[in-house]
């Protein structure tokens, strides 16, 4: 193992799988609840300073700092919501799943904290249905904690309360989004809404709500256990912290590892994950989940946080790095990747209703041998028309990966298209002969 | 002018829509309205329930069928349009009848790469014509690190041979646990800095993930 990977500082994987870690007996053994006993000492405004001081962003995928969303919620006695993001969704990540399974108790803490912190009374967790295991796991620590007197009235005697219900979805990927998880949780269609106003100030029920994934409400024990600053110190300029990474597709060792925001990107392709099967070599990769424009070999070195993989014309977002060996056609990844996306497309707005689906015809298309190149301009016109048009950014996710697909492949989708063309056509013509063949046996016969 | 071809249902359109059910004219089993009452207590409005509501009226009914959507929509006192509205909408919620065990195989991307679409084939073949399976193509089910994998009634397996797919048949047929070495709930971690400690009561390691490709 590298110098790098030996001083990798495990803040949300640390024991991760010791047994009985999902009970509280087990969790408080490990300092479990500590953070949140402190916090009920501080001010709420400390604990909020605490977590603006921490830089905390985002890791559901938007990358949004945390402190300032919670300090966007009016002030005052309005009825206001937390929401916990649990909707993991986004293909190739699944870090949430192992922290809500094996470290319930940690998300309850963090949901605890940013209730006081933020004077919320009513929590929800938005659990995707899928997660049966990981949503039984936490209703089981749930009731755990609101017999012990740490969910509910009067938390620890600290004047705050808080109920907190376990939500399960039904197995709807633009759930994840934060308008339509709302939509969701009021008992409705999935639909996203229009933006502005934003949660913080209309959301669930109306009313002023805080959205956050659940890596990132995991996160806040620690950081108020070890003060925003000294969180602030792990990371790089803008992007602070620890992430837990998902690695997924052509590697050795795929799977979740926890990283310093600003990692080279190689270190944990190659260093963590063992990089492709032996005698292949990454063809692409999806730094962020599926809706990443992808990155290439070149950009391996690329620092694994918020800004470098922006500058290097993707994204983290969830977090989650989808490998493509040399084996794969590209073709077969773009028409995955954007047969997803219109099977998930809530319909509502027409760009990303009808462009996910003429995307799909088209790369359907190619694979046919009935495409030629005027297909691909076709293709990046119809994604640059979707981005930014629609009321939610699930048009925009597909637009973004198979664009920059179009962009970099541009010579294997053209000799894609060739060779298709040329198989489709001497298919025909054997067609065509074996039919004269047909025509001259009953002149014949 | 009648709905479009195609929308079957939507033709009768001569038919007023659906009222809220009465209670008196619609029986609702009696656990399912205590469930479907127990839900809607927890929300600050009720109508939040409709989710946990339905699948609790498909657990009982095997689908979300008209009957079905009739009771949830008595207990909830909302017109059954709304509901089915709903029971549309997600992947989870049956609208048509089917089996009932659920076999849910993840044909996404990173399954995809190791193997998914074959292993889909191969399940549904080896179930076809089996009434009790409801097996289907699935989106990322949020398990890529055993890819590919399968959601067996809720419970996560992989990574999965094409070798084990009688294996997984037989023990769902059985009623047995499915394929018990390779469920997600026994693998460990697989950041090896993660655990300080080893844990033997995990059986599985991350080692024994699968090769790769």
């Amino acid at each position: 193992m590298s110098a790098v990977t030996a001083e990798r500082r495990m803040l949300l994987l640390a024991d991760i799988d010791e047994p009985g870690l999902a009970t509280r007996e087990v969790y408080e053994r490990r300092g479990g609840y500590q953070a949140l006993r402190k916090a009920l000492t501080m001010e709420p405004d400390q604990v909020l300073a605490e977590l603006e001081a921490s830089g905390l962003r985002g890791r559901g995928g938007a990358g949004f700092a945390m402190g300032k969303k919670v300090s966007f919620l009016p002030k005052g006695a309005a009825r206001k919501y937390l929401v916990c993001n649990a909707d993991e969704s986004e293909p190739g990540t699944f870090k949430d799943r192992e922290l809500m399974q094996k470290s319930p108790h940690m998300l309850i803490e963090g949901i605890a904290i940013a209730t006081y912190a933020a004077g919320i009374a009513e929590a929800f967790i938005y659990i995707r249905g899928e997660y049966v295991l990981q949503a039984d796991t936490l209703d089981r620590a749930l009731a755990e904690v609101r017999d012990a007197g740490y969910v509910g009235e009067d938390v620890l005697g600290s004047g705050h309360s808080f109920s907190l219900v376990v939500h399960r979805g039904a197995g709807a990927y633009i759930c994840g989004e934060e308008t339509g998880l709302l939509d969701s949780l009021e008992g409705k269609r999935g639909n996203p809404r229009l933006k502005p106003p934003f949660p913080a100030i209309n959301g669930l029920y109306q009313g002023p709500t805080l959205i956050n994934n659940v890596e990132t409400l995991s996160t806040v024990p620690a950081i108020v256990k070890m003060g925003g600053e000294s969180y602030a110190a792990i990371g790089t300029e803008t992007s602070k912290g620890t992430k837990v990474v998902s690695i997924s597709g052509h590697v050795q060792r795929p799977g979740n590892y926890e990283i310093e925001l600003g990692t080279c990107s190689r270190e944990i392709i190659y260093g963590l994950a063992g990089g492709p099967p032996e005698g292949h070599e990454v063809k692409c990769w999806f730094p962020g989940g599926s809706s990443a424009p992808v990155l290439t070999a070149e950009d391996l070195y690329v620092p694994y946080d918020f800004d470098s993989l922006a500058k290097a014309g993707s994204m983290l977002g969830s977090g989650a790095i989808i490998v493509v060996d040399d084996s794969t056609p590209i073709l077969d990844v773009a028409l995955k990747v954007a047969k997803f996306y219109r099977h998930e497309s809530c319909g509502k707005c027409t760009p990303c209703r009808e462009g996910t689906n003429w995307t799909v015809k088209m790369l359907e298309r190619i694979a046919a041998g009935e495409a030629t190149p005027m297909d691909l301009d076709i293709m990046a016109s119809v994604c640059s028309n979707i981005i930014g048009n629609c009321l939610c950014v699930l048009g925009d996710a597909m637009a973004m990966p198979i664009g920059s697909m179009i962009a970099k492949f541009r010579d294997e989708l053209e000799q894609t298209i060739e060779r298709a063309r040329l198989r489709a056509e001497g298919a025909l013509a054997h067609e065509l002969a074996s039919d004269v063949a047909l025509d001259v046996q009953k002149v014949l016969f | 002018m009648s709905a479009a071809s195609g929308w079957d249902r939507a033709t009768e359109a001569h038919k007023p829509p659906a009222e809220i059910p009465s209670p008196e004219e619609v029986e609702v089993p009696q656990a399912l309205r205590q469930e479907i009452e127990g839900h809607m207590a927890l929300y600050p409005d009720p109508t939040s329930a409709a989710l946990p509501a339905l699948a609790a009226a498909q657990r009982l009914h095997g689908w979300c069928s008209p009957q079905a959507i009739e009771q949830v929509a008595c207990v909830m006192q909302v017109t059954p349009a709304s509901l089915e509205a709903v029971a549309t909408f997600y992947d989870m919620l049956e609208t048509k009848p089917v089996g009932r065990h659920s076999v849910y195989v993840c044909t996404n991307i990173s399954c995809s790469l190791r193997g998914a679409d074959a292993l889909f084939e191969a399940i549904r073949d080896a179930a076809a014509g089996d009434a009790d399976l409801n097996v289907r193509p699935f989106e990322c089910l949020g398990a890529c690190d055993i890819a590919p994998m399968a959601s067996v009634d809720g419970v996560y397996v992989g990574p999965l041979d094409i070798e084990d797919v009688p294996a997984l048949l037989e023990d769902l047929r059985a009623g047995r646990p499915v394929l018990p070495d390779k469920q997600l709930a026994r693998m460990l971690v697989a950041d090896p800095l993660a655990n300080a400690r080893e844990y033997p009561s995990h059986p599985v390691q991350t080692a024994d993930r699968g090769d790769s490709g």
